[in-house]
């Protein structure tokens, strides 16, 4: 022990990262990962504490400071098990969890200096067992029970639910309206934030325990809720996510050249149109780019249409720097990369030309009054401050809502005045019998290690019902 | 995989008619509803109404128009051949009501939509007049299924070449004159939709349009698909695609339209060149 908390003192091992200038026109990966030498020197820094502060600030419990005592002694596999044990995605958590204000934010080294990389070490131990092992050892399942569980969308608590309950010895389904598997992580989450093979591996690996996975399948439409029952199975849990794109609602958005994050990001992610025309899908490039809203999806967008080849991109949001809701981490290397931050300022109206193509916005400047209901300080108008940013394509990301589609069909299942579904906090259990529901479709947008914790407290209610009963 | 069971060409082979073996959404669909395809891993999401389904064979129709490379890719799939992927039924449903004189005026592929409603229009005790019409004979599609779908029939051709020389318009003015009109259901090119609704605006007679906007979910989630209704934004594929026409601004939805216009050309000239050069 005394070894280790001398070894503490030694700094925090760095992320080897793309160049910013080569990245920026680029769609690999930024981040490029630790060798093995440098995640044993960063598990080295780590004090093994007796009450853990990181395991509490992380919303699935993994054991944080187990994991990183396997790794120091150079078993990554024995480290990746123990991180199993309650995450199944490490490989996509150590990616995009907001570490910061997490597990990091609870490790004791932060209070003088820097955390333990926790993040880091997860990505490494997951990217390092599945390059190096041929055969991916599969978790013992239980028994079969006989029992179905139909699991509608494949996002990250969908996939959490299917994996938890697998090994349990339940039937399980997923129901995917697109044609790929992954949900968020595939149509949302860039490819140089989050490589598509990772994702694909997750779900690779769901389906090697035997989960069976339905893409496009719509439910709600190809089928109902209460149909799926009829069908044979005990229990439904809905993580189908908060898929309604928001729109700024000011004149002239249906211009061309506007578009929602969500269908910026599905063009690029999903249906990889930054390869057009090598693939079908086509997606605007714009020379000067306007990226409304400052939260990860912004940032996201904006590191996008940079990569396309944009001359300029600006996010545009009405608040000041320290409102925005985007992880400092994002929106550091968004700069990096090149891309502006017009901070207190407000679009009011989209400029086209006679053809209804974007060509610029016409925005305000705010400052920043008295604090409002969210307790940030509200940005007021300056008066006569109005001025033109020149711009051809519009991301607006500005949030996104419930969309209705699967809770419009199913009247029994109760939702809030904003459409997400009512269900309860510890285990997720709907208005409906049978149904559970978890992540953004209860929360509202939020983010992917959260929407986990959600499927994994279902996961345990819903086991609990096929055992006991309701 | 939606393997391809019967493969029909229409038009001078400008327009296809496929049918795909897709059990689940053929128990589902209803006139009025649409499918996305996609023929192949790199392939786009193509929306398309769907001309005909048959629950008992497992089996839905689609009919369309090649105008770009991805329409040129499912026209070149043959019987046997499998589409990747199909997702639906999308979008709200025909609402058929018994009111009384119907006009069903169809255009070009939109023809193949309005097939299904009209027969259903008729099959409830409505009086259903059906217009379809063509630039030219060789382009018109489905007359005699139209012929059996509907009461009386009225063929028009732009060029005099067949029928009654002239637009759809005209006759249904014609029809609109003589007598009384309950009601227009109206599917096709978006000038055509944009006429019949300006004619029956003034007399009020309720017109129902299904537009064709670009999308890429189909499940309300993009928002790709949004047009002026009534001055709301809606979404085509969770609003409609059915709406009022007498709200819908026409306008935008053309000029929305052409938003990939110079990549699609693009596309479909490179990808004609190396299908003429195999």
């Amino acid at each position: 022990m005394s070894e280790k908390r001398s070894a503490s003192k030694i700094d925090r091992v760095a992320m080897p990262e793309q160049d910013p200038k080569v990245r920026a026109r680029n769609f690999l990966e930024v981040p490029t990962g630790y060798t093995m030498e440098m995640a044993q020197a960063e598990a080295e820094r780590c004090l093994q504490c007796a009450k853990p502060g990181c395991v509490q600030g992380c919303p699935v419990s993994v054991d944080i400071p187990g994991f990183i005592d396997i790794l120091t002694r150079g078993d990554v596999s024995g480290a990746v098990q123990r991180i199993w044990l309650k995450n199944a995605l490490p490989a996509v958590c150590g990616r995009v969890c907001p570490q910061e204000i997490q597990c990091e934010g609870n490790c004791i080294l932060g209070k003088k200096g820097k955390p333990v990389a926790i993040g880091n070490l997860e990505r490494f131990c997951a990217d390092y067992v599945r390059e190096n092992s041929k055969d991916e050892a599969l978790p013992e399942k239980q028994p079969s029970t006989g029992k179905k569980v139909a699991v509608v969308g494949s996002g990250p608590s969908g996939l959490t639910v299917a994996g938890d309950l697998i090994v349990k010895g339940h039937e399980v389904t997923i129901f995917e309206a697109f044609h790929k598997a992954g949900g968020v992580l595939v149509y949302g989450i860039p490819e140089f934030r989050l490589p598509k093979d990772i994702v694909a591996q997750s779900v690779n690996f769901l389906e090697q325990l035997g989960v069976k996975v339905d893409c496009n399948a719509v439910v709600g439409r190809i089928v109902s809720m209460d149909e799926l029952f009829a069908q044979g199975y005990d229990a439904i849990y809905v993580g189908v996510g908060a898929g309604l794109p928001k729109f700024m609602n000011l004149p002239g958005e249906n211009s061309i050249g506007i578009l929602s994050a969500n269908e910026y990001l599905t063009r690029a992610n999903l249906m990889k149109a930054y390869q057009f025309p090598k693939v079908d899908t086509p997606i605007p490039i714009g020379k000067n780019v306007v990226v409304l809203g400052a939260g990860n999806v912004a940032m996201d967008a904006a590191r996008t249409a940079m990569r396309l080849g944009a001359e300029s991109v600006k996010i545009v949001y009405r608040r000041s720097r320290a409102e925005m809701p985007a992880r400092a981490a994002e929106i550091h290397h968004a700069e990096e990369e090149g891309i502006e931050m017009c901070l207190l300022t407000n679009p009011t109206q989209y400029l086209a030309d006679q053809n209804g193509r974007l060509v610029g916005m016409e925005c305000l400047k705010m400052e920043l009054g008295e604090p409002d209901e969210s307790g940030r300080r509200k940005p007021v108008a300056v008066k006569g401050s109005e001025f033109r940013i020149p711009c051809d394509l519009c991301v607006v990301a500005v949030g996104s809502g419930a969309n209705p589609l699967l809770t419009s069909d199913t009247a029994d299942m109760k939702t809030n005045k904003w459409g997400y579904i009512i269900a309860d906090e510890k285990n997720g259990k709907t208005t409906k019998r049978g149904v559970w529901a978890g992540g953004d479709i209860v929360t509202g947008a939020a983010t992917v290690i959260l929407a986990m914790g959600a499927g994994r407290q279902a996961a345990d209610s819903i086991h609990d019902f096929l055992t006991f009963g309701w | 995989m939606f393997p391809i069971i019967r493969r029909e060409e229409m038009a001078s082979g400008t327009i296809i008619l496929n049918e795909i073996v897709a059990p689940m959404i053929a128990k589902k669909a209803r006139p009025g509803q649409f499918v996305i395809l996609k023929s192949h891993e790199e392939g786009e999401r193509i929306p398309l109404t769907m001309a005909d389904t048959n629950p008992e064979k497992g089996t839905v129709t689609i009919i369309y128009m090649v105008v770009g490379k991805s329409t040129a890719q499912f026209r070149d799939l043959k019987v046997g051949d499998s589409f990747q992927d199909i997702i639906g039924p999308l979008g709200k449903a025909t609402h058929l009501e018994k009111v009384g004189n119907v006009v069903c005026v169809g255009g070009g592929t939109g023809i193949a939509v309005l097939h299904p409603i009209t027969r259903g229009l008729k099959k409830i005790g409505n009086n259903v007049t059906c217009i379809i019409g063509a630039r030219d004979k060789e382009l018109l599609i489905m007359e005699k299924d139209m012929e059996k779908a509907s009461n009386q029939m009225i063929v028009c051709t732009d060029n005099g070449s067949y029928g009654r020389h002239g637009f759809v318009t005209d006759a249904l003015k014609d029809l609109m004159d003589a007598g009384q009109v309950d009601m227009v259901v109206a599917i096709g090119p978006v000038p055509m939709m944009k006429a019949v609704a300006n004619l029956t605006r003034e007399k009020k007679i309720p017109t129902l349009v299904s537009l064709n906007p670009i999308m890429v979910d189909g499940t309300g989630m993009c928002g790709c698909c949004r047009v002026t209704v009534g001055g709301k934004m809606l979404f085509g594929c969770v609003d409609g695609p059915e709406f009022d026409g007498h709200q819908v601004d026409f306008d935008e939805l053309n000029m929305r339209l052409k938003s990939y216009r110079e990549e699609e050309t693009k596309c479909y000239n490179e990808y004609c060149t190396m299908r003429d050069a195999q």
